[in-house]
């Protein structure tokens, strides 16, 4: 064995003990998380109840004072004061506290979360960084790394607007959740030692367009992940409006953002990766056409890339549409989502077609 | 939107962009036509026949039916990517249905075996593509409208929009309203003055990049369509030194479009030269092809001018708006058979199928047809084994330990006996049809095999006839495909991109400035945005436009408490007062994107 290939499988060890590393740190992440979310149980229930109930049946109009910008200078001049409204037939309730609650605890803990969670992700991307390093390509070669990649990028995704200073902290628990999940089932499953590629693969169109269904994804699975709170949260909004009592999961939702502003969030997101994901097909497709000599064959995995493709855009349609809005979009957006899942582990573990050289 | 989930029924045509607060009612044309989508409409015909065809046609034509297509459209794709396709893996479509034979009938049937071609499936793109024209066609026209009109004037109550500000100054209001004007065209919205106010638009784009994107779907459906009734393409597998002319009896095989005429096949082709794989030596990425590379020499047209060049994996060749793409490669044995008689009874290049993807072992198929035994009585000769690159006994295998020719090795078996070649029923070449044949045996009863190197001959017990391996060559598989459309589809597919990005990031938006002398004679000023949906970034805009005005226009001091904005609503201050935080950060990069 030569030194280059000594060299690869060291990083390839190395890539994988700090995959090990980063499942802890994001376990301790995810302790803390759960402190944070113990602790802030303590906060005042009932702020959403006493929002909706006082509210008028008009919306009263809300105050904004808008910091505008000066042509570049610092000059800060009186502002003028904006008056906005929000839409009739929409609850006007504050975004609940985060999950600290307001408390001094729950948020020392979040904040240490969301530290733990910043070493975590150098870690993931040090061993994906390692991983490519190792195989000389682009890792995203077999389930077991797209996985980690995925995992690494919803992370970075997550990251990356908590330091766009978006209120976004909420999304902490789930994510980092699901990340030890798919990051378990990547080692323990998909784990695949080090993967040769088919010559199709050689291509930079390998670059593109993975690279691309990776980010989608990732973003596209925030999108879910507030969706799906946005039906526990309006539900829970809806129950309260009707003068009904809170559920037993109340203190927890109660701390969420309000559904309006989850389901804002979600569509965001959506409607973003939505031309991004559009682009992913396209470049596939011109892949295909330079590789296999056709740009489409109604291949498994173009079906479901297709099929996801139709479920966005009948999602963006449903929110364009009067009287598809909110849950039954919210729906809608659930089901597309699933199918890109079903791409990713339906498709490549069930099916088999000419991209099923992504091995298991 | 205005309405609610429950009332869209008594929605009027004009709710479709008063995306603010106030009913459509109060808004009145201002919030008219934000968008072109068509309005919701889902009364009942009143009468006859063509009050029927009318409401068939606008329920066609209406969003919520192209979301029903939608929805249908990718749920009717699934069966397709279960279910294996004639179209698209044969051999697997044909194991399915001998395993399935009550399924079978049903499946054949509803088409399922080829989903993408079949009635229901075209029916539900067709309908969507029709719906698409007829919703397109008029949301251009409206659009053209809304381009060469202006923007609607100013609601009464600017107060019920959903961003808000006014002040009081000493200009004069004509000059507000000028000075208005200017800031708003500086940042490139569409003005005029009505009456007391301004009226202002901007961000039309976006209604451009959604038709362009809905347009572009269209010619992108038309160039597959193309693409598929046109369409010309089969395989062809050619060794080393040998060629291949682009007619129909040279391809193995060969599918067409229902449109594609045989007589259109181009005039080229090409010989190949040369095949060279390399692959990775060494580390974990051992046997990891290199390159691909075929050197062919083509020729093209009347004058059959040659031309040199390689095909890679990614790399076509294109010649005479057809495509060479480079699909696969392996190894073909040349073997020499002899006869009882010593006569030459098989020369030739034995072209075989890996059974074994990455180290490149083959199964080899040697069929001599026309072969004496050593008292001259015709018979027939087929031979079977395995061709191997690099053969390395001490792993204990027979099989192949890496895919470039290290240690070729061509191990064989041999019978005698009946073909069957000669029944007319084409055969497959790449297998041996055993049933009838008797296979040679040593002086011990064990069937007899021999391990051969490239010189090496085999000699059939009974002085039978004898094989050489006399070199080892490559061949190539290539695909040749003729696609028209492509082009299009490529076109297609970029401007739906840009399209769609426009239509999604660009946000539709109108402001009103109304300036009029009040009561005691000082103008007071008051500027109202409405955009397709709140947006945070619709009072930073409005703020922005204010503090620019207001260098022109500055505020007067108020001689009494401010006067409430709007009676109606009441507490002015009671809303939640995010000032500070959520709005004031900067803008979101995805804030256009909204509906
Ligand atoms: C072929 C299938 C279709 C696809 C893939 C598709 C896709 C899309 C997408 C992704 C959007 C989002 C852009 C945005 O929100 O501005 C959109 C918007 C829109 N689509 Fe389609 N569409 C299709 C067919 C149709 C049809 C048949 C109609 C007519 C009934 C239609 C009418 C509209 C309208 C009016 C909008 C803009 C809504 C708005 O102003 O927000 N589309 N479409």
């Amino acid at each position: 064995m030569n030194l280059a290939a000594e060299t690869n499988e060291n990083l390839a060890h190395i890539s994988n003990v700090l995959i090990y590393s980063a499942m802890a740190v994001y376990t301790l992440a995810f302790l803390a998380h759960i402190a944070e979310w113990v602790f802030g149980s303590r906060s005042a229930v009932g702020r959403t109840a006493a929002a909706i109930t006082a509210a008028p049946a008009a919306s009263a109009p809300a105050e904004v004072t808008v910091r505008a910008a000066q042509g570049g200078g610092t000059a800060v001049l009186e502002r003028p004061k904006i008056v906005t409204r929000s839409a009739a037939g929409t609850r006007d309730v504050p975004d609940g506290p985060g999950a600290g609650g307001g408390t001094e605890q729950g948020d020392l803990y979040g904040r240490i979360a969301v530290g733990l969670t910043v070493l975590a992700f150098l870690m993931h991307a040090g061993a994906v960084l390692t991983r490519a390093l190792s195989v000389q390509r682009a890792p995203w070669g077999n389930m077991y790394e797209f996985s980690t990649t995925f995992a690494m990028v919803a992370v970075g995704a997550y990251l990356t607007l908590l330091a766009l200073k978006k209120n976004v902290r909420w999304l902490g628990l789930p994510l980092v959740t699901t990340v030890l999940l798919d990051l378990g089932l990547a080692v323990s499953v998909l784990y695949t030692a080090s993967a040769q590629l088919v010559p199709a693969l050689h291509s930079y169109w390998l670059w593109i367009h993975v690279s691309c269904a990776i980010i989608s994804g990732a973003c596209l699975y925030l999108g879910a992940v507030a969706t799906l709170l946005y039906l526990f949260r309006d539900r829970h909004e809806e129950k309260l409006a009707k003068g009904g009592e809170p559920g037993r999961f109340a203190s927890v939702l109660e701390r969420l953002p309000a559904a309006g502003s989850l389901d804002k969030f979600a569509y965001r997101i959506n409607a973003t990766v939505f031309p991004l994901w559009t682009f992913t097909i396209i470049a596939g497709a011109i892949w295909a056409e330079a590789a296999w000599g056709r740009y489409w064959g109604w291949d498994p995995k173009e079906v479901w890339s297709f099929i996801t493709w139709v479920a966005y855009a009948a999602y963006l349609h449903a929110r364009a549409t009067a009287g598809w809005k909110g849950r039954k979009a919210a729906y809608l957006a659930l089901l597309a989502f699933a199918c890109y899942l079903f791409n990713y582990y339906g498709v490549n573990m069930l099916i088999s077609g000419k991209h099923s050289y992504a091995g298991v | 939107m205005a309405t609610t989930d429950t009332d869209t029924a008594t929605g009027s045509g004009t709710e479709n962009g008063a995306a603010g607060p106030a009913d459509a009612r109060e808004l009145g044309a201002a919030g008219a036509q934000l968008s072109t989508a068509p309005a919701e409409d889902i009364s009942v015909p009143s009468m006859g026949p063509i009050g029927w065809a009318r409401w068939f046609w606008r329920q066609l034509t209406s969003m919520r039916v192209a979301l029903l297509l939608l929805f249908l459209l990718s749920l009717g794709a699934i069966p397709g990517s279960l279910i294996p396709q004639t179209g698209i893996d044969p051999v697997k479509a044909d194991n399915f249905k001998q395993r399935h034979e009550t399924l079978t009938p049903v499946y054949e049937k509803l088409g399922l075996f080829h989903v993408y071609s079949s009635v229901w499936f075209s029916a539900i793109y067709i309908l969507l593509f029709v719906s698409l024209i007829g919703c397109i066609v008029p949301r251009t026209w409206q659009f053209v409208g809304q381009l060469r009109g202006r923007p609607p004037g100013a609601p009464r109550r600017l107060t019920r929009l959903p961003a808000y500000t006014t002040w009081r100054t000493e200009a004069e209001p004509e000059q507000v309203r000028e000075a208005a004007r200017r800031i708003l065209r500086r940042r490139r919205f569409r003005t005029h003055t009505v009456g007391d106010a301004v009226a202002s638009e901007k961000g039309y784009l976006r209604e451009a990049g959604n038709l362009l994107f809905h347009i572009a779907l269209i010619v992108m459906l038309v160039a597959f369509a193309v693409g598929q009734l046109y369409k010309a393409e089969g395989g062809k597998l050619i060794v080393e030194g040998d060629g291949f002319a682009n007619n129909l009896t040279q391809y193995d095989d060969f599918k067409s479009g229902t449109l594609f005429d045989k007589n259109d096949l181009a005039p080229f082709g090409f010989t190949l030269d040369r095949f060279t794989a390399t692959y990775e030596r060494t580390g974990p990425q051992k046997r990891t092809p290199r390159t691909f590379r075929a050197d062919v020499t083509y020729w093209e047209g009347a004058d059959g001018k040659e031309h040199k060049t390689s095909i890679k994996v990614n790399e076509p060749l294109e010649v005479a708006g057809s495509k060479v793409y480079l699909l696969g490669h392996g190894y073909a044995p040349v073997v020499t058979v002899r006869d009882g008689q010593g006569r030459v009874a098989y020369r030739g290049a034995v072209a075989s199928l890996p059974i074994d993807g990455v180290n490149l072992t083959e199964n080899v198929v040697v069929k001599v047809p026309d072969y004496r035994d050593k008292n001259g009585k015709k018979d027939q000769l087929g031979f079977q084994g395995q061709f191997v690159p690099t053969l390395d006994l001490s792993t204990g295998t027979m099989f192949s330990q890496f895919p470039a020719l290290d240690n070729p090795a061509l191990i064989l078996t041999a019978y005698r006996g009946d073909l069957g070649v000669d029944g007319g029923i084409p055969q497959n070449v790449y297998q041996l049809d055993t049933s009838r044949m008797k296979q040679f045996k040593k002086s011990d009863g064990s069937p007899f095999a021999k391990v051969l190197r490239v010189g090496d001959s085999m000699k059939l017990p009974g002085g039978a006839g004898t094989l050489k391996l006399e070199g080892i060559k490559t061949w190539a598989t290539f695909q040749i495909s003729h696609r028209p459309g492509n082009d299009y589809a490529l076109v297609g597919a970029v401007a739906a991109l840009i399209g769609l990005a426009a239509s999604l990031f660009i946000q539709r938006r109108r402001v009103w400035v109304r300036a009029v002398t009040g009561d005691d004679g000082v103008t007071v000023v008051e500027m109202a945005g409405l955009g397709r949906s709140e947006s945070a970034k619709l009072p930073e805009e409005l703020a922005d436009l204010a503090v620019a005005l207001q260098s022109e226009a500055p505020p007067a001091p108020d001689p009494d408490p401010e006067p409430d904005p709007d009676p109606e609503a009441g507490t002015a201050e009671a809303g939640t007062d995010t000032a500070g935080t959520d709005t004031a950060q900067p803008a979101d990069p995805s804030e256009g994107a909204r509906a």
